[in-house]
């Protein structure tokens, strides 16, 4: 289709071989999300994974800090068309936590402080990819931004990094999360822009 | 804990969705620095009060810029009404504020966002608005949403605007007041002549004192810049208020 809007030429671009299809650079760090900002005090915090016997694996702030703290930099992309590319961030691992981890199944429901949830593959989630973030560009994770800790998936759209994380439930099926039941992506990758269903 | 709405939630997927070409047939002045774009979107599958969609505009060589607008009104069917605020470092919004003219053709792509929403009949409970600057525009929506539906229960909105001339939908908003919905305007830099209350940015005495108190159980939309967003929250859940009655949508960044 050569569908074109007249009179519009955009910015005048460098072709920026970081940025996905139909994403614009950031300087600033927009927030989003759909209700109040919970504030969660790191000396409450926990982390739970609950894998398909009903187990539940805990970490308290402590625990989690000894597990090892990365330092990472990444892209992020988030699926309202902005991208903040070189992020300092630094977080555990979640290869980390899932080493006392055993379970067959191959999904997982992220679960928020304040009811948010989001789903993701494991592979997703193993091999380097994705972390338990506490810091971002030199400070403790801002409760706007989802702090003390959130997911970090920077490869998947941003609303896949669940802010004010307390857990993640194995589940045997992909089901979604909350933006997913609401239209979003089942998979959410931005070099595909699965944007939408 | 699993609060967030969780018994408005979809039980199934949505449609799919898609983008649809629409043509600018009107354009008007809203503020000194925004524009109320009607178009004509005959493909357009209608959209709930409070939900937002993308725009997105392509140049000769290809080039694509997206941005996400919330929609003022999609009534009748086929028709959408934008409320475009020009950012200063814009791509999209000075584009449509300055250069678009009636048509012009564009693409836009949802509903959006369909957790920020209002149905009348859904809820008995009062509703209370709360709007800063543009972000009035999806609450707008749900106000002429209630009106159209001449539906009971009580909405209340509280807007916060830094002047008189910026005041988007002024006369429709004002026209709409009546029984069944109160507005409430704070003025942070400049308020008409003879105008009672202290101008200046929203306090927390003031949203306590202009607002459904909790003890109604008002269901609450918040939008406005995350700023405001931001502060405005916490002040709600200190009055009382339940977080899971508490929904936001926020603009900026882009």
């Amino acid at each position: 289709m050569s569908f074109t809007t007249r009179g519009f030429s955009g910015r005048r671009r460098q072709p920026e071989t970081r940025l996905p299809p139909g994403q614009t650079l950031v300087e600033k760090w927009p927030v989003l999300s759909a209700g109040p900002t919970p504030v969660v005090d790191t000396a409450d915090w926990e982390l739970t994974i609950q894998d398909e016997t009903g187990t539940d694996h805990r970490w308290n702030w402590d625990e989690l800090i000894a597990l090892g703290v990365e330092d990472i930099t990444v892209d992020i992309h988030c699926v309202t068309h902005w991208s903040k590319l070189g992020m300092a961030w630094r977080g555990v691992s979640l290869d980390k936590l899932f080493e006392h981890v055993g379970s067959r199944h191959q999904y997982v429901m992220a679960h928020s402080h304040g009811g948010y949830t989001t789903n993701l593959p494991l592979e997703d989630l193993l091999g380097g990819k994705a972390w338990i973030a506490i810091e971002a560009e030199g400070r403790p994770l801002h409760p706007e931004h989802g702090g003390p800790a959130r997911l970090l998936v920077p490869h998947l759209y941003f609303w896949k990094s669940a802010k004010w994380i307390r857990g993640l439930t194995m589940m045997p099926g992909n089901d979604p999360g909350f933006w997913e039941r609401y239209g979003y992506h089942i998979h959410g990758d931005p070099w595909q822009e699965q944007r939408y269903r | 804990m699993n609060a967030l709405h969780t018994a408005a939630m979809p039980d199934q997927p949505r449609a799919r969705t898609a983008w649809h070409t629409a043509t600018i047939v009107e354009k008007l002045a809203e503020t000194p620095h925004a524009v109320r774009l009607t178009l004509a979107a005959p493909t357009w599958p209608g959209s709930e009060p409070g939900t937002h969609l993308d725009v997105r505009l392509t140049a000769p060589d290809g080039y694509q810029a997206s941005r996400s607008y919330s929609v003022a009104s999609s009534t009748p069917a086929g028709n959408v009404v934008l409320a475009i605020d020009e950012l200063p470092d814009g791509e999209v919004s000075p584009f449509l504020v300055q250069d678009a003219r009636p048509g012009d053709q564009l693409e836009i792509h949802g509903p959006l966002g369909s957790y920020f929403t209002w149905l009348p009949g859904r809820s008995d409970r009062p509703v209370q608005l709360i709007a800063g600057g543009s972000g009035v525009v999806p609450l707008y929506a749900i106000a002429l949403a209630h009106d159209a539906a001449g539906d009971p229960a009580h909405l209340q909105l509280l807007y916060s605007v830094r002047t008189p001339a910026e005041v988007f939908f002024a006369d429709e908003l004002a026209a709409l007041t009546g029984p069944t919905f109160g507005l409430d305007l704070v003025y942070t830099r400049e308020a008409p002549h003879d105008w009672p209350d202290p101008i200046g940015r929203l306090t927390r005495e003031t949203l306590a004192a202009r607002t459904i108190p909790a003890s109604q159980r008002p269901h609450i939309y918040v939008c406005g810049s995350t700023g405001f967003v931001e502060t405005i929250t916490p002040w709600l859940v200190d009055l009382g208020h339940s977080a899971t009655d508490v929904l936001t949508e926020r603009f900026g960044g882009l």
